[in-house]
């Protein structure tokens, strides 16, 4: 490996301090014991034990962590289809579209999807809560799920599944058979990458949420607004290390899958 | 005078010479087209119960095409393709009694080699034990025995291949589809596994269709071969034929070395027939193609069936003078570019057998020489 050289090292340092210091901050302030946020009062780790009483807290949390299990769940299945669509049935009428319409949600304005959805769920007068919030981060997740899939889909050796075809296997056979083991690592990846992005996200779970539906970042913004609190830091330390643990995952199950084919 | 035979081997088995055969396989004008290009162009072609045949030809030539529409994974955009006389139009892959050997072998990674070669048998719902006993049977024939529990990435290039083969014969299927079978193997163990795969379709009685862009592979190891240029078979025939009577120039350029020289027909005396060339007056006694005096003609000349003399030869055969361009030892023989005398100065591609280990007359670059061949040697093509 190349050395690095001093004029490197600082552009290194400069960039990661840019990126996660207030992160940092955020974290070493969750283990202050002053109630006051810019004092250092020494190291304790009692507001991780306050974060337990507040029931308001962790209902969010509970809330949060159901959205995106069953959104990512959701958005993997469909994820699943649109890339076997894209890879596996060749060019059919409107697949350009299709393609476009499936990568849209990743450069659309999370705002105006948001707004979109609110108008539809108001519009169909659907009550506002779980479903809606589940359904608003599917609709931002599977485009996700899909490249992912797609993308090691269309590194499979096409005369695996011929062979198994070839074989006897019916087309069904050759997908449970073939298919889905071999692209298994990249369906968990595109499922973990969907949660964290359900997970931690804010602005469409604002728009299609409704009373007594509030989800872990709404919490948080909406306590930040008071005041921050030694209790919000410690909570969104949780956060981060929960999304933290998640992406480091779906990236070494897409590494491992990477290596096991070279 | 009594007919000679191409070549120095005697075949027995030439169904194909027989009107009575009936074909195992049969293509009747089949034609594939992929967007504008014609894969496949009105190709007609049969197989015989038992043979190994060979579609020879560079890549994008159909053959391959050709092979996959047997299999299933075209479709024909017409023509028909007949096996054991069953049209097999709107036969999905996995019901087809043909069974393919994948260039790349496609093991299924994620399965032993066990289950990589039961895993034919198992969709046909044979029983567990009867699925262990063939599968037993199956290494036993390509002498895997023990390798059962490996993966294929614990196994070596060749050890992966006999899987293949083992796989691809479990289910007994009537023709074997092989692509490019020897390609991913070194040059020692193709030759080994050449003669192996010989013997083994030699041993189960089986129709093998082969795609291969080796000539070697193909004059080794086929029955019959089909050259195949553009999607349309140039020429079909055992190897010797496919050798020594090339149909046209473009076989005779792409199965082994040969040498052209052009130039005309001045006269036809029954089968001798004497050609004005470049090289000077050429005599052949080829009773082919069925040339009128004042055409255009070339005769093609086989490296290995010319002579380098020192002194002008005596006798009735052709000659030419020329020198010694440039030598390749081979080891088996020496590859000798002779150039020839004249305006045009052509080169000669000689092949010189390395029948000792010493000889009293060495060649050098430069020396004047003598070429000589036969009156039998050459082939007369068209144009």
């Amino acid at each position: 490996m190349n050395r690095l050289r001093a004029p490197h090292l600082l552009a290194l340092v400069f960039g990661i301090a840019f990126l996660y210091l207030p992160i940092l901050v955020l974290v070493l302030y969750s283990f202050n014991a002053s109630r006051l946020v810019t004092v250092w009062g020494g190291f304790s780790t009692r507001w991780y034990a306050a974060l337990l009483q507040n029931q308001a807290l962790l209902d969010a949390a509970w809330l949060s962590l159901k959205v995106a299990l069953v959104s990512a769940s959701l958005a993997t299945i469909l994820g699943l289809l649109s890339a076997l669509a894209l890879g596996r049935f060749g060019r059919f009428a409107g697949r350009t579209l299709f393609a476009g319409m499936i990568a849209a949600p990743l450069v659309m304005p999370e705002v105006i999807t948001g707004l979109a959805l609110l108008l539809l769920f108001v519009g169909l007068d659907a009550e506002r809560g779980f479903w809606t919030v589940t359904i608003a981060h599917v609709t931002l997740t599977a485009c996700f799920a899909t490249i992912v899939i797609q993308a090691r889909l269309v590194m499979l050796d096409r005369s695996l599944e011929e062979a198994a075809q070839d074989l006897g296997a019916t087309p069904l056979r050759v997908f449970f058979a073939i298919t889905l083991p071999m692209i298994a690592p990249a369906i968990l990846a595109g499922w973990l990458l969907a949660f964290t992005l359900s997970l931690d996200d804010l602005v469409l779970a604002s728009f299609t949420s409704g009373p007594g539906s509030t989800t872990l970042p709404m919490r948080i913004y909406s306590s930040v607004r008071l005041g921050v609190t030694p209790e919000i830091n410690a909570a969104s330390t949780l956060l981060i290390a929960l999304v933290a643990t998640v992406v480091v995952l779906a990236s070494l199950l897409i590494k491992r899958d990477a290596l096991a084919r070279t | 005078m009594a007919r000679k035979s191409l070549g120095n081997i005697r075949r027995s088995f030439a169904p194909w010479a027989d009107p009575a055969a009936i074909p195992q396989v049969r293509f009747e004008s089949v034609t594939k087209r992929f967007g504008d290009i014609t894969a496949v162009s009105d190709l007609t072609l049969s197989l015989y119960p038992g043979e190994f045949h060979a579609l020879l030809g560079p890549s994008g030539c159909g053959k391959t095409t050709l092979m996959r529409m047997l299999a299933g994974f075209e479709t024909p955009d017409s023509g028909r393709i007949l096996l054991d006389g069953q049209d097999l139009a709107g036969i999905p892959p996995h019901l087809r009694p043909t069974n393919m050997m994948f260039q790349s072998y496609a093991l299924f990674p994620h399965m032993s080699v066990f289950d990589n070669i039961a895993f034919g048998l198992r969709q046909q719902g044979l029983a567990r034990e009867a699925v262990a006993a063939r599968v037993a049977e199956m290494l036993t024939l390509v002498k895997l025995e023990g390798f059962a529990g490996r993966r294929p990435d614990q196994l070596s290039g060749g050890q992966k291949q006999r899987v293949a083969l083992a796989r691809a014969l479990a289910r007994r299927p009537k023709v074997l589809l092989l692509d490019e079978p020897l390609g991913a193997l070194d040059k020692k163990l193709r030759e080994e596994t050449q003669y192996e795969l010989m013997d083994l379709q030699a041993e189960l009685g089986l129709t093998f269709l082969m795609v291969t862009h080796d000539q070697d592979e193909a004059m080794a190891m086929a029955d019959r071969i089909s050259v195949m240029e553009r999607g349309r078979i140039a020429q079909v025939g055992a190897p010797e034929e496919i050798y020594e009577m090339p149909a046209n120039r473009y076989v005779a350029e792409f199965v082994g070395d040969i040498n052209i020289f052009e130039g005309m027909v001045i006269s036809v005396e029954g089968e001798i027939i004497r050609i004005d060339s470049a090289a000077g007056l050429l005599v052949l006694d080829d009773p082919a193609p069925g040339l009128a005096t004042g055409e255009k003609a070339s005769l093609a000349l086989r490296p290995e069936k010319i002579d380098i003399l020192t002194a002008e030869p005596e006798g009735p055969g052709n000659k030419a003078a020329g020198e010694i361009w440039d030598i390749g030892y081979l080891g088996d023989f020496t590859m000798v570019q002779v150039k020839l005398d004249g305006e045009a100065g052509q080169l000669v591609k000689v092949a010189l057998p390395n029948r000792s280990r010493k000889t009293e007359t060495p060649i050098a670059w430069d020396d004047r020489v003598w070429l000589s061949w036969d009156v039998e040697a050459g082939i007369l093509l068209r144009g």
